[in-house]
């Protein structure tokens, strides 16, 4: 079953992808004066609505990032929610042209389905909650635990392979929606709840006393969240891959969504010169305009403050970035952004 | 007069309010029981639900920090209703939808209200020029900006898709009732295929081919807007599921209507349009409406080809990282808006069929 889906896919892909090769999503877009990008039905901190229904997280701000890179204004974007299983097909399908949907970027998604990554923007992973008077402390004591998580995701089966590679027993309690799992556990119906650490912490605020539960630790899967495009056209994947390192890179060299007017205008460090759009002709080898770093800071931001503002200490999803693979490689973390020269 | 007064009345406990609950709740040893039971079943229910609802609530102020978390939050609902009335659409245009809302509600003011005249051009304005208005002020075109239908949400995508599956659904309904019925082979075997297999398949199949196959088999740069293709699937689906509706009424009529319209000159539309039914429709109203209000429930379903409809709103509010935490409010909230949309539909169909009864 899975081949022959695999095999449709990549067969209707192949069809389908064929003019989108050769149209190039760029030309297209810049003549479009807009692109369509793909966020999720709703997650908090990553993409989920403001009140008065504007979309923000750190995963609509990569979108911002291309928007303003391309069009020198982050809002040239309109959001497409999608649910997770229709994701890849509406990339394929061109009905989007950016996928920034919390999706873990995986060997067999980037080889089979016509589809490309273009880097990461989130270091996620699961993880577990307890109770603090439960006193545990670690995820290796969770040995004959009850375990709250939702039903049919990688989440389960990640699970399952924690507590069988560390020999340990568990019973699984299993729900279709995060609301319900979140409230068995929180009617103490099972010990621990297990799902993504950013999914940990912004369910955590739902709880009726959340300084009550801790997360545990342990990071039990590795799951690397990025900006998907469409496989075969590498043009708009090098746009996309762009905008998220000049976020990162800007924020190694200290230029922020605030300081950035100023400290291009002071700056002596040539790296600083070329994200200010002031040397280096960056923008031209994207075919972007010279200034498109520049946009993005000012408009949207470095990944710093991006991530404070979305899902940082002080928003209530509170994901700590010290000492989180998303802190930056300076601060012992994994962001690490290629040279923009 | 004075056998009057002789009359000896009824014992007390066999009138009023003591005697009905002698006669109705506490008649036997049984129901004596059950009643307690039923009384303290209410009693640990209902004090604890109204202290959630509206006693220990919280209805004023503005932000998270102003719930109690005594009882419910309707402050969520409240700061979010623009975001589940309306969706994302842009707020400078809400006028356009209101519009619409209003000339719905005098229309069909107009038509509720007994003794009025001209009450057919009214429903047959709102029948086909209304729908033509509602398509240019909801989406746009000329004078007007162009609103994409991925802005739609909230109640108003809840009414534009059970608006268009209800009224589109029962003509197409009617005339594959009649073309499974008809006499001639190949129009009975395509509607006959066409039911069987549109009922054959769940709705959210339909759906989701609608939304994830229906793609891949288009041209890249071709694409049908993602809401048109869920209304043709909810038409579509809804339709078969009426016509055999019909059809039940169709077979419930008597021959000698068909024989004696025959008999009286009548070409079979005629025939159909004047005698069989008005009268077999009227037949299976309740079953109509059931179909309707099942319709309407439905609608909740395109929550899963990412269309936010009224319940995949409030889903979808209730992950602002500044309002986490209030899902029960919004599914409380959300159950009592359909309830009142399908009690309406339940009372409007018992007040049609009472109007139309003609005593057979």
């Amino acid at each position: 079953m899975n081949t022959f889906k695999m095999w449709i896919l990549s067969l209707t892909a192949s069809i389908v992808m064929m003019p989108a090769a050769f149209a190039g999503t760029l030309d297209t877009v810049k003549s479009q004066g807009f692109f369509n990008c793909g966020v999720s039905q709703g997650v908090p901190g990553f993409s989920n609505p403001d009140e008065n229904g504007n979309w923000s997280g750190i995963d609509v701000d990569v979108c911002r990032a291309v928007s303003a890179a391309v069009f020198g204004d982050p809002d040239k974007v309109k959001y497409v929610p999608l649910t997770a299983k229709e994701r890849f097909t509406a990339l394929q399908a061109g009905e989007i042209d950016v996928l920034s949907r919390n999706t873990t970027w995986t060997l067999s998604r980037d080889a089979q389905i016509g589809l490309e990554f273009a880097g990461v923007n989130f270091y996620d992973g699961q993880g577990f909650m307890v109770r603090k008077d439960s006193g545990i402390s670690s995820a290796m004591e969770l040995d004959g635990a009850s375990v709250c998580t939702n039903l049919g995701t990688t989440t389960e089966l990640n699970m399952a392979d924690f507590f069988r590679a560390n020999g340990m027993a568990y019973e699984p309690v299993v729900f279709e929606k995060a609301d319900e799992v979140v409230n068995a556990y929180d009617e103490g119906r099972c010990d621990t709840y297990t799902t993504d650490k950013s999914g940990l912490a912004a369910q955590r605020t739902k709880l009726a006393d959340p300084d009550a539960h801790v997360v545990l630790p342990e990071t039990i899967s590795k799951e690397p969240l990025g900006p998907v495009v469409r496989e075969g056209d590498g043009d708009w994947a090098d746009v996309v891959r762009w905008s998220l390192n000049a976020m990162i890179e800007a924020e190694e060299f200290g230029l922020t969504k605030s300081n950035a007017k100023t400290e291009c205008a002071l700056t002596s460090n040539p790296v600083v010169a070329r994200l200010c759009g002031k040397e280096g002709a960056t923008g031209a080898g994207l075919n972007l305009g010279e200034s498109w770093s520049y946009d993005i800071v000012t408009m949207v931001g470095n990944y710093g403050d991006v991530y404070e503002t979305h899902v940082g200490e002080n928003t209530p999803v509170g994901l700590a970035r010290a000492g989180s693979p998303n802190a930056s490689y300076k601060n012992g973390g994994v962001l690490y952004a290629p040279p923009a020269r | 007069m004075t056998n009057a007064l002789n009359e000896i009345k009824p014992p007390v406990i066999e009138l009023g309010i003591i005697g009905w609950l002698r006669k109705n709740l506490f008649s036997t040893w049984y129901n004596t029981i059950l009643t307690i039971l039923g009384i303290y079943l209410l009693y640990s229910i209902l004090p604890p639900l109204f202290n959630w609802i509206f006693f220990d609530a919280n209805f004023v102020g503005s932000s998270k920090d102003e719930c109690t978390k005594d009882g419910a939050c309707w402050i969520f609902i409240k700061q979010n209703l623009k975001l589940i009335f309306y969706g994302l659409y842009p707020t400078e245009e809400l006028w356009r939808i209101n519009t619409a809302y209003v000339m719905l509600l005098i229309a069909g003011i107009y038509l509720l209200i007994p003794n009025l005249k001209n009450k057919g051009w009214v429903g047959a304005f709102l029948l086909i020029p209304f729908p033509i208005i509602c398509v240019y002020l909801f989406s746009g075109g000329a004078g007007l900006t162009n609103v994409e239908t991925r802005l739609w949400g909230g109640l108003f995508l809840t009414l534009v898709i059970a608006g268009v599956g209800i009224v589109l659904s029962l003509p197409i309904g009617v005339l594959l009732a009649l073309g499974r019925r008809s006499k001639l082979p190949i129009v009975s075997l395509l509607s006959t295929i066409f039911i069987e297999i549109w009922r054959g398949v769940p709705l959210i199949t339909v759906l989701f081919m609608a939304s994830n196959m229906f793609p891949l088999f288009m041209p890249e740069g071709v694409n049908f807007d993602k809401l048109i293709r869920a209304l043709i699937g909810v038409m579509f689906f809804s339709a078969a599921y009426l016509a055999e509706v019909v059809r039940g009424g169709l077979q419930a009529m008597p021959k000698g209507q068909y024989e004696a319209s025959q008999a009286a000159g009548l070409t079979y539309w005629k025939m159909m349009a004047l005698v069989i039914l008005p009268q077999s429709l009227k037949m299976v109203i309740p079953a109509i409406i059931g179909s309707f209000i099942a319709i309407f429930k439905d609608t909740t379903l395109v929550l899963i080809i990412g269309l936010f409809d009224f319940l995949g709103i409030i889903q979808f509010v209730g992950t602002n990282p500044d309002w986490l935490g209030f899902s029960h409010e919004g599914y409380v909230f959300a159950a009592a808006v359909f309830w009142i949309f399908c009690f309406g539909m339940s009372r409007y169909s018992q007040n049609l069929e009472k109007k139309l009864d003609t005593g057979q």
